[in-house]
């Protein structure tokens, strides 16, 4: 089912958590909403499901408009971080209690129920558990029960906020590749929300990018690290270093020299350059180069990590050396960005 | 109240590292026997100096019997009318925020501290045939004061914040995010209540209604103004306890207040039970 977000504002108590937010999600697709704390992604989640209204703005589910129906009846499936399972009830009852609450000939029969239920078990590996409750098993379980109970009432739309949120990093990277299979199996339309770029990066089809209540930047994996649109973007996905620069005819210039690097198209004056730290070429000399004394040098797993204070106001950058690249020995470094973007100082 | 039965089996548990533990479970065994055990073994002490055949007849005495009919039956009365409006009050202080929420709150815990004299005084001019509700109830030919209902009114009002404040604090826990989860999965309102917010509230109903109840057995201050105390009609096994002690007639009170001692326990070890049974179900 396709899900249209339309010029939708939410306010609380009329502080503004989502400006004008419009998105469009394709059928089957599965989408990321990713940003810090506070960018309103959980709002915009919560706003599809239903479970706020927006302040203004509607949200169509291909052709219906959802916004006007309750929430019972918009027929979406939601997995909370804290799984928010009904612990007065067996895994197998938490998974059919959407079937179970229905009325009239929509219910199905109880045998079927429980055959839907040991199924859906099957699915989400824990086949055999159906007596057990939920106090009774671990973290990571007790998600695959609570997307169980989601995926029983076949939604329109399946939406997770920060799944994984509340499990250690071992099952989260094993459940991570788990529901990327499940979603290839059952081709739900998929939202999920979560604060982590690298589990936003490498499960979803397509990322939205947000901060304050507004939407940055949505692409895949690919448009979001190459091609950020705005600083924020840059600065929030991977690493990134950034220094102040100024422009003059087309060329950057860090305080009183130029730096070897050209941009024809960027109108004159005061900028800031963008560029990935692993993402640098080492130059000997220097006539058109950022160069900087190394303040500090850390190991990080398979690189060397080094600090550098550039120019006389001691700005700060880190750049990534392999180890045991001679350049980590010397007191001072120049290099010069490989990829990098130029965004106007604000 | 009794406590839970033991973790499994007799065998002491290891606790923590922490001490405490030797000085604590003694103190508490110290404490509990001087405080309850002494005092109610000289209870059974004294009606066992009765003989088996004084004994019987007076527990089988239809006044008796009457009596101890009347105290537990209106206090199950009570304690389950506490329990369907207790729980409502304090749905009603947890879930919403109003002008006046702080008082309505703190009014709750009046019946703990007013004399329970004063409450049955109060109530008993409320409700006398010419008091101000009695005189509309007399048309209905509802009479309230001097019968068992004068009795279960009162009861209702000593026992409610047993109800509430036992309810409470377990409702205020519940996570928004269970309803919200149930909301989603197509539940109405009704069903969410019905059949996720009051399973998990029902250890503390039970509790509720078992603290409820063992206050309604032993009330004697409010009732005795309220229930006009009509041997076999409105008299209440307290009431017969201390007319027996009038009496001079130590051993037939004693006795009864034997029976009601086993009753009670009977009935609160019961209830820990099915408490102990549905905490182990849902953790």
């Amino acid at each position: 089912m396709e899900v249209r977000v339309a010029n939708v504002r939410k306010e609380f108590e009329r502080f503004p958590a989502l400006h004008d937010v419009s998105l469009d999600i394709k059928s089957g697709e599965l989408i990321a909403l990713l940003g810090p704390s506070g960018s309103g992604k959980t709002t915009l989640l919560r706003l599809i499901a239903g479970l706020e209204r927006p302040t203004r703005g509607k949200i169509f589910f291909g052709d219906e408009d959802a916004s006007q129906k309750s929430i019972q009846d918009r027929n979406v499936g939601f997995v909370f971080q804290h799984y928010a399972l009904f612990r007065h009830m067996t895994v197998a009852d938490n998974i059919g209690f959407g079937l179970k609450v229905r009325h009239g000939p929509s219910r199905p029969p109880a045998q079927e129920i429980r055959r839907r239920a040991s199924e859906l078990l099957d699915l989400v590996q824990l086949s055999g558990l159906e007596k057990r409750y939920p106090a009774q098993l671990s973290g990571g379980q007790r998600q695959r029960v609570a997307l169980a109970r989601a995926m029983a009432i076949e939604p329109k739309v399946l939406l997770l906020d920060e799944p994984f949120g509340a499990l250690d990093a071992q099952v989260r990277r094993e459940l991570r590749r788990w529901l990327r299979e499940i979603h290839d199996a059952t081709g739900h339309t998929t939202v999920f929300v979560t604060h982590d770029q690298e589990e936003a990066l490498e499960l979803a089809d397509r990322v939205v990018v947000m901060s304050q209540g507004r939407i940055e930047q949505v692409g895949t994996a690919d448009d979001i690290y190459d091609t950020p649109n705005s600083p924020f973007v840059y600065g929030f996905i991977g690493e990134s270093s950034s220094l102040p620069v100024k422009v003059e005819n087309g060329e950057i210039w860090l305080a009183d020299r130029p730096i070897g690097l050209q941009a024809p198209h960027a109108s004159s004056g005061d900028a800031t350059l963008y560029f990935r730290p692993h993402d640098v070429e080492l130059l000997d000399g220097c006539s058109g180069c950022i160069a900087g004394t190394v303040a500090a040098s850390r190991r990080v797993a398979g690189t060397r990590r080094v600090e550098l204070e550039i120019g006389g106001e001691r700005q700060r950058v880190e750049i990534e050396l392999p180890v045991g690249h001679p350049a980590a020995q010397k007191s001072r470094v120049a290099f010069r960005p490989g990829r990098w973007k130029l965004f106007p100082a604000a | 109240m009794t406590t839970a039965p033991a973790q499994a089996g007799w065998r002491f548990r290891q606790p923590s590292v922490i001490p405490g533990f030797g000085l604590t479970l003694g103190f508490s065994l110290a404490y509990l026997t001087l405080i309850i055990l002494i005092p109610l073994s000289g209870l059974i002490w004294r009606s066992a100096a009765l003989g088996w055949t004084d004994f019987w007849a007076i527990a089988t005495d239809r006044r008796t019997i009457n009596a101890l009919r009347i105290s537990f039956g209106t206090a199950f009365i009570a304690a389950a009318v506490n329990v369907v409006f207790g729980t409502l009050v304090a749905w009603v202080l947890v879930r919403y925020r109003f002008p006046g929420r702080r008082i309505v709150d703190a009014m709750v815990d009046l019946p703990f501290a007013l004399p329970t004299a004063v409450a049955g005084i109060a109530l008993t001019t409320l409700y006398a045939p010419n008091g101000w509700i009695g005189k509309l109830l007399m048309p209905l030919g509802l009479k309230v004061a001097y019968t068992p209902l004068g009795i279960v009114i009162a009861l209702v009002f000593i026992g409610l914040p047993f109800v509430v404040r036992t309810v409470q604090p377990i409702m205020e826990e519940i996570d928004k995010e269970v309803e919200e989860a149930a909301a989603t999965l197509g539940a109405s309102r009704f069903q969410i209540i019905t059949r996720v917010l009051f399973p998990g509230l029902a250890p503390a109903i039970i509790t509720g209604f078992s603290l409820a109840f063992a206050r309604g057995v032993g009330e004697y201050g409010s009732v005795i103004f309220i229930a006009g105390n009509l041997p076999y009609k409105s008299e209440i096994a307290p009431l017969l306890i201390v007319i027996r002690l009038e009496e001079y007639n130590y051993p037939a009170a004693t006795a009864i207040a034997a029976i009601m001692l086993a009753l009670s326990f009977l009935m609160l070890l019961i209830v820990n039970l099915v408490q102990t049974w549905s905490r182990k179900r849902y953790g």
